[in-house]
Formats: C-alpha cells, sequence, structure tokens
C-alpha cells in the first residue's frame, strides 16, 4: 500500500500549495490552527508570504489586498471567525476579488464546542454576508477529496473572480488516512485570465462573452479603481439603473451558466434506488455505509455525495424528483441544505437526519431514517 | 500655481470623477492635493503607487487619483494594505483614512500595522467626526463637544494619534494641519520616502457637521482656529503640559530607523529555503 499518512487539514495546506496559493492571511482558530501553521512553514520555502493578522477581519482583508496584487490568497478558520469575514466576503463578491476562504466547521452558535465537528455553517456560506451574491461552497468527505477540492476551490475562483467557501469539518480536518496524492503533473491548474489590451481600453468590470471579466493585478499599469460600491464597467461607483442591473445579472450568471463546470457530486446506485441519500462532509462517510448495508439487506436505495454545496444541483433533484424517488438528507445541523432539497423537491419527498450537538451521525441513524422512508 | 494645477491635473481621473463629492470649503481636498505634490515631487511611478481607503468622505478621495486604487470596507483599509504590500513590496503603498475609520472601527488595524512595521504611508485626515453620516461624535471629538450621538456634549477622551502610533511602534509619526499646506506636502514626502510604517495625521475640519452643531463658524474660521491654534514641535518643547492642552503640536513627531515588515520577511524566505535545501542534501 502506497501514500502518506495525512491530515485533512495538512492535505488542505498541500491542496492550496499544488494549487499555486501564495499567500496566507490568518488567525488561530481551532479547529483549523493546523493549516496556518503549515501555511507558515511552507509557503517561505516557495516564495510565498505568510502573516498571522490581529482577527479575522484583518486576515480576509488581507488575503484580498494580496490577491489585487496578483497572488493567489488564501485564509483558513472556523464558525466564529468565519462570522467576523463576513463582510469582507461580500466585498470580494461585489469587487470580484479570487480567494480562497476555509471553514473548519465546529459546533456552534458562538463559542460552541470547538473541538467538535458540525455542517451548521451551510447556510451562513449561502447567506452570510449582506446582499444578493452568488457564491461557490465545497465540502470535502475525506482526506485526500480535501486536498482535491481545495485545489479546485483556487481553481474555481481564479477563474470565475469570485470568493469560494471550502466548508471542512472537524472530523475531515483533524482526521488522518493513508493518502496517496496526485502527481504534482497530473494536477489541472487554472490560473485568473489578465487583460492583453492596452491600458485605456481595460475596463474591469467589463460584460464579456464568458461571463467573467479579465482581472489585472495592482503594479502592472492598469490603474483602476476598486470599491465595494456598486460600480460601472470601469469600477467607479455608480447609481444609475442601467449600469447596476447588468451587474447584477452578470455576477449571478457567472455562476448559474456555468453550473455544469461548477457542481460536482458522486452517484452511487442511483438508477434502481427508490430512496436516495444525501450526504456531504464527513457525514457522507456514514451515509455511503449505511447505503451498504441497506442494499446488503435488499433494500433499493443510492446515495448522492455532494462536493459542490453551492450552488445547490438542482436540476439533478429536480429530475430525481419526477422519477418518483423520495431522499434522506443527513447533515449535521438541524436541518440547512435540506431546506433547499425540500424547497425543490417538496417537503414530503424528505426525511432529515440531524444532530448539532457535536457528534457524527452513525450509520444506524441514517438506516433508520431509510427504514422509516 | 498655474505650474502645479498642470502636474495635479496629471494625477487626477479627469475623464469621470469630477467635480467631487466633498462639501465646498472641506480640507480633504487639500489633504489629497498634498498627496499628489509628494507623489510628483519624489516623481514616483503612478503605475507603482497604490491608494486605499476605508469608509467615510476621506474613503472617497482614491476614485479621484490615477494610481491603482481601492476603496475598502470601513475600518479595515490598513489590512488590505498589509496583504498587497506583502504580495508587492515593490509598491508604494498609502493608505487614507479618516479618524473614526482609522481608530474607532479600524484602531486595532492601526495599533497593529504599526507594530509590525509594515512599509505602508497612513495619511489619516483628521476632523473630529464623522462627516458623511452627519456629524455623529468621532473618537477625536474633543471632550465636551457636541456630535449628533452627543446631543449633550461628549464625555469620551479624544484618542492622541500621534502618541497612539508611537507607542505602538511606527517608524515615522508626523502632523501637520491643511492650513500648512507647505508643510503638509513636505511631511508626507517624508513619510513615502521613511521605510517601515509612517502616519502623517492630517488636522482638517467639518463645517458641515461638527463646525455647525459646535458653533465654530464658516469654513474660513475654521481654518484660521487651525492657523491659531497650530505651535511647532520645536515651539511646542519650551511650552508645559498645560499650555499645549488645546493646541496642535506639528511637524514631525517621533522618528525610529526600524526595518521594514516586507524586508524582514525576506529574510524568513531565504532562511526557509536555506534550511529545506539542507534537509534535502
Amino acid at each position: 500500500m502506497s501514500g502518506q499518512l495525512l491530515q485533512g487539514n495538512e492535505a488542505c495546506a498541500l491542496g492550496a500549495l499544488a494549487a499555486g496559493c501564495r499567500f496566507f492571511g490568518g488567525y488561530p482558530i481551532t479547529p483549523s490552527s493546523d493549516i496556518a501553521e503549515a501555511m507558515a512553514r511552507e509557503l517561505p520555502k516557495v516564495g510565498g508570504t505568510f502573516i498571522q493578522m490581529e482577527d479575522e477581519i484583518a486576515s480576509i482583508a488581507a488575503v484580498l489586498g494580496a490577491s489585487v496584487g496578483g497572488v493567489k490568497s488564501m485564509t483558513a478558520t472556523s464558525g466564529p471567525g468565519f462570522s467576523l469575514m463576513q463582510e469582507n466576503i461580500g466585498y470580494a463578491a461585489m469587487a470580484e476579488i479570487p480567494c480562497v476562504i476555509v471553514n473548519v466547521q465546529r459546533a456552534g452558535p458562538s463559542t460552541g464546542l470547538p473541538t467538535s465537528p458540525s455542517q451548521g455553517d451551510v447556510m451562513q456560506a449561502r447567506w452570510g454576508t449582506h446582499g444578493d451574491h452568488p457564491i461557490i461552497a465545497l465540502s470535502p468527505s475525506t482526506v485526500r477529496e480535501t486536498f482535491d477540492l481545495t485545489v479546485w476551490a483556487f481553481n474555481l475562483s481564479e477563474k470565475y473572480r469570485t470568493p469560494v467557501i471550502l466548508l471542512m469539518d472537524e472530523v475531515v480536518g483533524h482526521m488522518r488516512e493513508r493518502t496517496e496524492l496526485p502527481p504534482r503533473a497530473t494536477i489541472e491548474v487554472v490560473d485568473r485570465f489578465t487583460p492583453n489590451v492596452p491600458p485605456d481600453w481595460y475596463f474591469p468590470y467589463e460584460e464579456t462573452s464568458a461571463d467573467v471579466p479579465p482581472i489585472a493585478s495592482f503594479g502592472e499599469g492598469y490603474r483602476f479603481h476598486i470599491t465595494g460600491l456598486f460600480h460601472d464597467r470601469a469600477g467607479f461607483p455608480t447609481q444609475r439603473l442601467d449600469e447596476i442591473q447588468p451587474w447584477l445579472e452578470r455576477v449571478f450568471k457567472k455562476v448559474s451558466r456555468h453550473e455544469s463546470d461548477i457542481i460536482r457530486l458522486k452517484e452511487e446506485w442511483i438508477k434502481d434506488a427508490a430512496t436516495v441519500v444525501v450526504a456531504y462532509g464527513a457525514t457522507a462517510r456514514s451515509a455511503r455505509e449505511a447505503v451498504k448495508i441497506a442494499r446488503r439487506r435488499g433494500r433499493k436505495v443510492g446515495l448522492i455525495k455532494l462536493f459542490t454545496l453551492w450552488p445547490f444541483p438542482e436540476e439533478l433533484f429536480h429530475r430525481l424528483a419526477r422519477q418518483g424517488k423520495r431522499f434522506v438528507i443527513a447533515e449535521m445541523n438541524l436541518g440547512q441544505l435540506s431546506l433547499e432539497l425540500e424547497r425543490i423537491v417538496g417537503r414530503r419527498k424528505v426525511r432529515g437526519v440531524h444532530r448539532a450537538d457535536g457528534q457524527l451521525i452513525t450509520p444506524d441513524e441514517i438506516l433508520e431514517a431509510i427504514r422509516r422512508r | 500655481m498655474k505650474r502645479e494645477a498642470q502636474e495635479a491635473y496629471q494625477y487626477l481621473r479627469h475623464e469621470k470623477k469630477f467635480p467631487n463629492m466633498w462639501c465646498a470649503g472641506c480640507g480633504i481636498g487639500i489633504v489629497m492635493g498634498s498627496l499628489i505634490r509628494a507623489v510628483a515631487g519624489l516623481g514616483l511611478d503612478k503605475d507603482q503607487v497604490a491608494v486605499i481607503s476605508g469608509i467615510g468622505c476621506t474613503g472617497r478621495m482614491p476614485v479621484y487619483l490615477d494610481f491603482n486604487t481601492m476603496h475598502t470596507t470601513h475600518g479595515r483599509a490598513l489590512a488590505f494594505a498589509t496583504g498587497l504590500k506583502m504580495a508587492r513590496p515593490d509598491m508604494t503603498v498609502i493608505v487614507v483614512m479618516g479618524d473614526g475609520d482609522a481608530l474607532a472601527i479600524g484602531g486595532n488595524h492601526f495599533i497593529h500595522a504599526a507594530r509590525r512595521n509594515v512599509g505602508l504611508t497612513a495619511i489619516i485626515v483628521n476632523n473630529s467626526t464623522y462627516g458623511m453620516t452627519g456629524g455623529q461624535v468621532s473618537p477625536t471629538t474633543p471632550t465636551g463637544k457636541l456630535g449628533t450621538t452627543a446631543p449633550y456634549g461628549n464625555i469620551e477622551q479624544s484618542f492622541p494619534v500621534a502618541e497612539l502610533a508611537k507607542a505602538a511602534g511606527a517608524s515615522l509619526v508626523a502632523r501637520s494641519t491643511v492650513y500648512h499646506v507647505a508643510e503638509l506636502d513636505r511631511l508626507i514626502t517624508k513619510a513615502l520616502t521613511k521605510k517601515g510604517f509612517s502616519v502623517v495625521e492630517a488636522v482638517s475640519y467639518c463645517h458641515t457637521g461638527y463646525g455647525r452643531l459646535n458653533k465654530a463658524g464658516r469654513p474660513a474660521d475654521m481654518m484660521r482656529a487651525l492657523k491659531e491654534n497650530a505651535i511647532t514641535v520645536k515651539a511646542a518643547a519650551k511650552k508645559s503640559p498645560e499650555e499645549l492642552q488645546d493646541k496642535i503640536v506639528r511637524g514631525v513627531l517621533h522618528e525610529a530607523d526600524l526595518t521594514e515588515y516586507t524586508e524582514l520577511y525576506a529574510q524568513i524566505v531565504a532562511r526557509a529555503q536555506s534550511q529545506s535545501e539542507e534537509d534535502q542534501t
């Protein structure tokens, strides 16, 4: 057996480095601190920079500042820190600055259970910052997936000029697994699309056929303006409806028109399934075990493990619901992504398995829900 | 004067962004003029200059300036600037903030930027109030004065900006007023050439908010008050603390030679890389 014994948080740091991350700004918080520690150790070796800021607000601000300087940047935190970052996540969405925010979820609200897992920040990842905005959020369930999804989070943030949130949880973050990392040469790394026009022709917020305007870095001759105010195509503040509305449409299109590229999930045993179990993160591990046991017992059960939580795979669930399938969704919260599923397929088709007390959901609990389905 | 007007023109985004949004008679434009003259005097390449601000009247300054500009969230300009400076240590990064932005919501970032001694030039336009939101009390509103949120008088002490910056570890701390424009030009020039974290407090006024509430008169009256209340560092040295109570001490207030943060970090990079080479051999 090859591979190495690797921790989820370490895999996240290694994934970030492999993706080309060269700036980390963070603040210590359990259970994410290993990521900052690994980045503090590894970044200078590859010519990158690490800084421990005075709080999480400053951390995300520094990340955005570094990204504007043309450097792939990230931060990592947990619930309380994620709450503090919300305003500037909105700034990143508004100013279309690529960045990756890792949230190793712990049980909340407030200080909660710092060393226990949760998936309680799913809705906060979607709507945590004020105002309407698109967002991409990913969630891994294994150490290897943590590596892969961290790389992919950078790729998506660069490609779509948007903040990407990686929702880990305490179990995935602290867990050690024998992990084989992909060979360096096979890792796909996407870099931001930069302008190739003369500075006078450059509009940092221009409508383009790809919905994503090229992004220039500070210091390269383009001298443009970035603001959290609604802005025109040049980046200057505007209150004109004919400039605000197109902006809103474009930034939502960045995600909605590219869902087939952004949404990733894994289907198993779906074809004959009468009941589909939906899970993500550490819970997906219990869910898979439960589905395997149920199938051994002759029940027609399938599994959908979500890697992309936002945007939510609406079309897929519409289709499965039309086929008459019913759903069990398991998540370590009192009902968050289940609300989205219920919205799409109808409440009566969904049974939720929920707990928010810092304990993992067991296969037995999911089996019970499958039985009562 | 004509020459200077032409000079300023090259540094302004004249095609789109004028007239500016400040009240007629405001001092912020004077600080912007000083900033331009300092950059022009040093012959800095516009492409290599970034101006970053937070929220408030002063926060609107960058949009008029033809540099790499960023109007960030309230209080966080220094943290954004820190990230940019680490990504691009070669750039001249200037941060413009009001007193509320720098010292209330951004107070923590201010002392930590000073403590790290990051190579940023922080210009604080101190008008003792929240101007854009309508004259609320700020961390530099003098005790006893009125604000819309201190209708019976401010019971809080005012932050001594320069002393705070000095104690926190800044490399250069200077202060002048929007009346003493030539001095302000010189101090900003000095701050731009100083390695490490430099702070220039530009004492201004807000006749629309603070001035009207406190019956401080028209802009010219408030300007005259700055002229009369300001005292040079040299003259201040001969006065007692009591005599300096309501005075604005102007000039270079503190200067230290400390290694700048990104230079220190470059040493970390060298150390980490030589260690990892050793580990591999």
